[in-house]
């Protein structure tokens, strides 16, 4: 074969490659161009983060605005630490909202949900939510049920 | 009684003397680089017979493998209701597992047993010792471009696995079995991380295509000179590869997705 037509087989190859893997970016993972999004950081403390893990989504009214850093146990009030980065454009959160864990679906994974207060200040860059709610524990519920409390 | 003690001993040094044979074998090929001018159209030659005339095997296997993936998930998720999950079921599996680990041990099938038994060839015509005679590097003119042939269409083969499995999950899931297509993709955009995901997959391919080439040229490199050689050498190569991406795997996936 001339090496002509090899170099362009070849050349075909490697393009069908990168576009594989182009679309494993875009498709598969959902990469946006503009992924490099500013974000803030804010903290929660609960007493039971359940299945909650890190990666997961922070939403809003059922609008993803951020995504869970870390988890972490605070050695002072053996609470759960939750640090979240939230997108910069939702800069107006008001300061009394609190953080829920909820589930999505009956067995999907578990996200924190964002309910608004009304206070006319907002959260500010490394705050924490003042009020939240553990995540709901399925084994409690029936023992609490099953005791009549 | 002895005898057997003593045969134990020397396969165990055989086993020694022959890695630190393939690890000053990879130090002079690594030393050849294919130059720029001269080296490329053999390295574009070896890609060709490496990577693109593995795409059919790799390609069909892949579809293959998806769809059973959507048929398989799909019966036992529909038992709990959550069938949209497939899309991210196929997606996670194929990216960070299968894609890598099953085109790694086709391109040991594949192009490394038949890098093996050409070099293995050409040792036992003496076209080797013939170069070395002429003053051409056998290292840097036949071992050097193989090695980076594999290193190089390993990782695109893994890729295009990936992609074509998933389609052809897609396939199934979506247009056969009827699981609505916007949660197929929402469901594995939501789940699948590029860096932790993808790009893990394919470190993991670069590594096996590393390896599965190395171990394809010093098979070849190093065999007895005769027929019955090259047909041991070539069985060594699949099977050492093989287990070398299996055994690898594991480690790789410890070190990437273990949380410790």
């Amino acid at each position: 074969m001339a090496q002509r037509t090899l170099e362009i087989i070849v050349g075909l190859f490697m393009v069908a490659g990168l576009a594989a893997l182009l679309f494993l970016a875009l498709q598969v993972s959902g990469l946006s161009p503009k992924a490099a999004e500013s974000t803030y950081t804010l903290y929660a403390n609960f007493n039971d983060t359940g299945g909650l893990t890190p990666r997961g989504k922070v939403s809003m009214a059922g609008v993803t605005v951020g995504s869970i850093e870390s988890i972490s146990l605070d050695r002072e009030t053996f609470q759960a630490r939750v640090e979240m980065s939230i997108h910069s454009e939702v800069d107006n959160i008001p300061a009394d909202s609190s953080a829920v864990i909820r589930t999505s679906g009956l067995l999907g994974e578990q996200y924190i949900d964002i309910s608004i207060g009304g206070d006319m200040e907002s959260l500010q860059a490394g705050d924490t939510f003042y009020s939240t709610q553990s995540a709901m524990n399925l084994e409690r519920l029936i023992s609490n049920f099953a005791s009549g409390k | 009684m002895l005898d057997r003690i003593a045969s134990f001993g020397r396969l165990g040094l055989d086993i020694v003397a022959s890695l630190g044979r393939s690890g000053r074998f990879l130090i002079g090929v690594l030393g050849g680089v294919p130059r720029p001018v001269t080296g490329f159209p053999l390295l574009i030659k070896q890609i060709y017979a490496v990577g693109v005339l593995s795409l059919a095997i790799v390609v069909v296997s892949g579809l293959f493998i998806g769809m059973v993936l959507g048929l398989q998930g799909y019966t036992i998720l529909s038992d709990y209701g959550s069938e949209s999950a497939i899309g991210q079921m196929i997606a996670l599996t194929l990216v960070r597992e299968l894609g890598p680990v099953v085109t790694a041990l086709l391109f040991a099938g594949r192009a490394g047993s038949a890098l093996t038994a050409e070099i293995g060839l050409m040792k036992a015509t003496e076209q080797l010792s013939s170069m070395e005679m002429m003053g051409v590097d056998p290292l840097r003119r036949v071992i050097a471009p193989r090695l980076w042939a594999g290193f190089i269409a390993m990782p695109v083969l893994a890729v295009i696995f990936s992609v074509v499995g998933i389609w052809g999950g897609m396939l199934v899931g979506v247009e056969w079995l009827g699981v609505f297509e916007g949660s197929f993709w929402g469901n594995m955009q939501s789940s699948v991380d590029f860096l932790d995901d993808v790009m893990n997959g394919f470190i993991k391919s670069v590594v096996f295509g590393f390896v599965c080439a190395w171990i394809a040229v010093f098979q070849g490199y190093d065999c007895v000179p005769t027929s019955a050689g090259i047909s041991s050498a070539t069985t060594k190569t699949v099977v050492y590869s093989s287990l070398a991406v299996l055994g690898l795997d594991f480690v790789l996936t410890a070190v990437m997705f273990g949380d410790f």
